[in-house]
């Protein structure tokens, strides 16, 4: 089946208007660009909404109320504020690298964006190394953050860049592992094969969605990216309460901006991959194609190619909708853990965890294609229920008044 | 050119006055190897008022609204302790029903105080939502204050004999109505925190301090009960009407950070335990304010006896001090809040001396931050609860 390649499209109808197919071309190349940083721009907004709102509701206030409907473009009026800021460059610090810290902490996250597939073809490269290129890109932010938290010159900064970078190092590594179980059950890079063969057991493909067949590396995925993303209650870098505000203490203006933006953009990010890799990306619970198939209605028909493409954006921003939810929620119920207990889990737990996810991924693969049967690969589904349910029946029954039982 | 070399150079911060997470206006130079604690200074004095010095050319009734400055979270005892040092001196009579009002408000500004400890504690650990929580409870606590008092922080409602005025209409049933509030409230923290893996990880064995330790430390009230030590000077002291209720000391045996949570937890459930006693023993009778009983017994009245000498003409009544000194304490939530008063036979106390709990208990920060990690370091700051009002006063 093939998708719309959106890029061709507007090329023939340009031409089609007597446009010649070079210049054509050559006005389609920034228009990605453009719909890029809208989009996340936009996403950014509501993402700070949500996150003020649910933060609000948790925390028995309002949050924002007065400007938008619900106060919903309060980030937009943030944003404003911020550029118009002055702009300040401490006198003491490197103003080149400190420049240029927050661009190189904020272009990879925008890289990103480009191999998110939103739809059947809606995806703006759909390059043969997707996922890798994430990955690759991503482990660009760090250097930028260690770059602003060195040329800051305030030791508060400089902790916060060192931090980030230890915590990037050590989640990526993980986080690289359980990727690479996924991209072994599909044999392709490209994100969008891997929503694909997530879609294969027709009206059952709820079933084939890779969180049944990857629960151990999608509990892995989701604590690393938590951890890559820095937020809560992986937030060292930016600790309040130790580094003032880590590496950014020093920014204002359109500089903070950037890292601002930055965060909430590298949170949904992280979101939008988990959906696509564990969740089906933008595959509905009973998948569309085969259910019009059902009523007789034709793939090609251009009513439901137009609402298949709705229906998988929609679902695909649900999706990471409910993983943005997920981070809000873990933001502002746990408390932040300690820089030693960060590197111990990533390292000591997270990373072993993660080699033996793929070693069992590796054999299954092997095992099911030797069968020829899918259904090897739900063994770790298996092995992660019974752990669970192991380590809830070890666990102490919490005392009803765990301060008495102690005193 | 310079050549690559490792060496582990020590960086030194400046935690404070303005840094979010301390508390007040302290500040801490400390010295990191890396993320390590190597040495910690406290600096202190940003805060002081000399409110020893006032309390010298005060009369105790002027000096009793500047009192609530030296801890403005536990406003009630800072106010108990000025009435004690001169009552206990000129061995003034204060009348059941008073005691019974007294100990009330000061079991309610407990609780509130140990309130407002956890949501600051649980922030520097990087929970923030306990802090509105917290915030929710505390109100109501300031509504009842403000009922009986006029005030919501800054009182004055303790006077030399009594309390300033009787509880207004109602105030009783709507302090049991709080009493059946807050034990389910403290046990949803209880849920959200205590067992919280995380929250165990970061407290557990951190900052910890033994008992002989926090004995020669000079220790008092939950930093010393948490550290193996049963002593609570409403049990010790016998003062006001604590032996009429049935209550038990919190304590805990872990001498770490997570058992000073324990301890003021439990603290919390104990004092709404006494409140609620209190409020179904209060007596009648007097509340004892002096001035009116002065006022409306004339001339002849007792309170213008030998004893009670009152200066009338004053805006404000006072009474003689005796000649004398003493020290007198009292439990307050962070610790043993004490005064140390000379009396000269003159309505200013010659010297007051106050003893203020937190600025004892944060001598010992440096010792037990030594070795621990930066980030515990804001932990244990916010265990030993500390209000820079009453450190430096």
């Amino acid at each position: 089946m093939e998708g719309i390649d959106l890029g061709n499209a507007f090329a023939q109808s340009l031409s089609g208007l007597g446009v010649p197919a070079d210049v054509a071309r050559a006005l389609w190349l920034p228009l990605p660009m453009i719909v890029i940083l809208l989009t996340v721009t936009v996403g950014v907004i509501a993402a700070v909404w949500g996150e003020r709102k649910w933060s609000g509701m948790m925390q028995q206030r309002w949050g924002p109320t007065i400007i938008g409907l619900g106060g919903s473009i309060q980030g937009a009026a943030d944003g404003v504020k911020l550029l118009i800021k002055e702009d300040i460059i401490p006198i003491k610090a490197d103003p080149w690298l400190f420049t240029l810290g927050p661009a190189i902490v904020i272009i990879p996250v925008f890289f990103s964006y480009l191999v998110i597939p939103f739809g059947q073809g809606l995806v703006l490269s759909d390059i043969t190394i997707g996922i890798f290129f994430i990955i690759a890109v991503a482990s660009i932010s760090p250097i930028g953050a260690l770059m602003a938290g060195y040329a800051s010159n305030n030791k508060y900064a400089l902790l916060g860049g060192l931090r980030a970078a230890a915590q990037s190092i050590s989640y990526e590594i993980p986080l690289a592992l359980s990727v690479l179980a996924i991209v072994m059950m599909s044999s392709s890079l490209s994100t969008v094969d891997i929503v694909e063969q997530q879609e294969t057991l027709g009206l059952f493909s709820f079933f084939s969605w890779n969180i049944w067949r990857q629960p151990i590396g999608f509990v892995i995925f989701l604590i690393s990216a938590l951890a890559e993303t820095e937020r809560a209650p992986f937030d060292l870098p930016e600790a309040e309460s130790e580094l003032v505000a880590g590496h950014h203490t020093e920014y204002t203006g359109m500089k903070f901006a950037l890292f601002y933006l930055s965060e909430y953009a590298n949170l949904i990010l992280a979101s939008l991959i988990a959906s696509v890799l564990f969740l089906g990306g933008w595959s509905f619970i009973v998948p569309l194609e085969p259910l019009a198939a059902l009523f007789g209605i034709e793939a090609a028909n251009p009513v439901f190619q137009v609402v298949n493409a709705l229906v998988g954006i929609s679902v695909t921003i649900l999706k990471a909708t409910f993983f943005v939810f997920l981070a809000i929620l873990a933001r502002w119920t746990l408390p932040r853990v300690r820089i030693d207990q960060l590197l111990d889990l990533g390292w000591k737990f997270l990373l072993p965890v993660s080699l033996f996810n793929l070693l069992l991924t590796a054999a299954l693969v092997l095992l099911s294609n030797t069968l020829k049967t899918t259904l090897p690969l739900y063994l770790p589904l298996v092995i992660f229920v019974g752990l669970v349910f192991v380590a809830m029946s070890l666990q102490k029954r919490p005392a009803a008044k765990p301060t008495a039982a102690r005193a | 050119m310079s050549m690559l070399e490792t060496r582990a150079e020590r960086m030194v911060i400046n935690l404070g006055p303005h840094h979010p997470s301390m508390h007040g206006v302290l500040r801490l130079i400390v010295t990191l190897d890396g993320e390590n604690v190597v040495d910690c200074v406290p600096v202190l004095g940003y805060l002081h008022r000399s409110m020893e010095k006032i309390a010298e050319s005060r009369t105790i009734i002027q000096y009793l609204p500047y009192v609530t400055r030296w801890d403005y979270l536990a406003t009630m005892f800072t106010e108990a302790i000025t009435v004690n040092a001169p009552e206990q001196l000129a061995g003034v009579q204060v009348p059941r029903r008073a005691r019974y009002l007294r100990v009330i408000m000061l079991e309610l500004s407990r609780i509130a105080s140990h309130l407002l400890w956890l949501g600051p504690f649980m922030a520097d650990i990087g929970a923030t939502s306990p802090f509105f929580y917290i915030f929710r409870e505390r109100e109501m606590i300031y509504d009842l204050f403000e009922a009986a008092t006029g005030m919501r922080m800054m009182h004055n409602y303790f006077r030399v004999g009594g309390v300033a005025v009787d509880l207004p209409y109602g105030w009783v049933d709507k302090a049991r109505d709080f009493c059946h509030y807050l034990p389910p409230k403290i046990d949803e923290y209880e849920r959200l925190i205590t067992n919280n893996p995380i929250f165990r990880g970061r407290v557990e064995g951190l900052g910890y301090i033994g008992r002989e330790d926090a004995i020669n430390w000079g220790l008092s009230g939950p930093m010393l009960r948490a550290s193996a030590v049963n002593w609570d000077l409403r049990k010790v002291d016998h003062y006001e009407i604590y032996d009429e209720l049935d209550w038990n000391v919190a304590w805990d045996t872990g001498g770490d950070t997570l058992a000073r949570y324990v301890v003021r937890i439990q603290e919390m459930r104990e004092s709404v335990k006494m409140i609620r006693q209190a409020l179904d023993q209060l007596p009648g009778g007097p509340y004892e304010n002096l001035e009116a009983q002065r006022l409306s017994g004339g001339p002849k009245s007792e309170w213008n006896g030998f004893d009670y000498q009152f200066i009338g003409k004053k805006s404000s009544p006072t009474f003689k001090m005796p000649r004398g000194e003493h020290y007198v304490r009292v439990e307050a939530p962070k610790g043993e809040l004490g005064v140390y008063l000379i009396g000269d036979d003159s309505t200013f106390p010659w010297r007051w001396k106050i003893r203020p709990p937190g600025f004892i208990n944060l001598a010992v920060l440096p010792k037990l931050v030594q070795g621990t990690k930066l980030a515990d370091l804001m932990a244990i700051l916010g265990s030993v609860d500390i209000i820079m009002g009453e450190v430096d006063r």
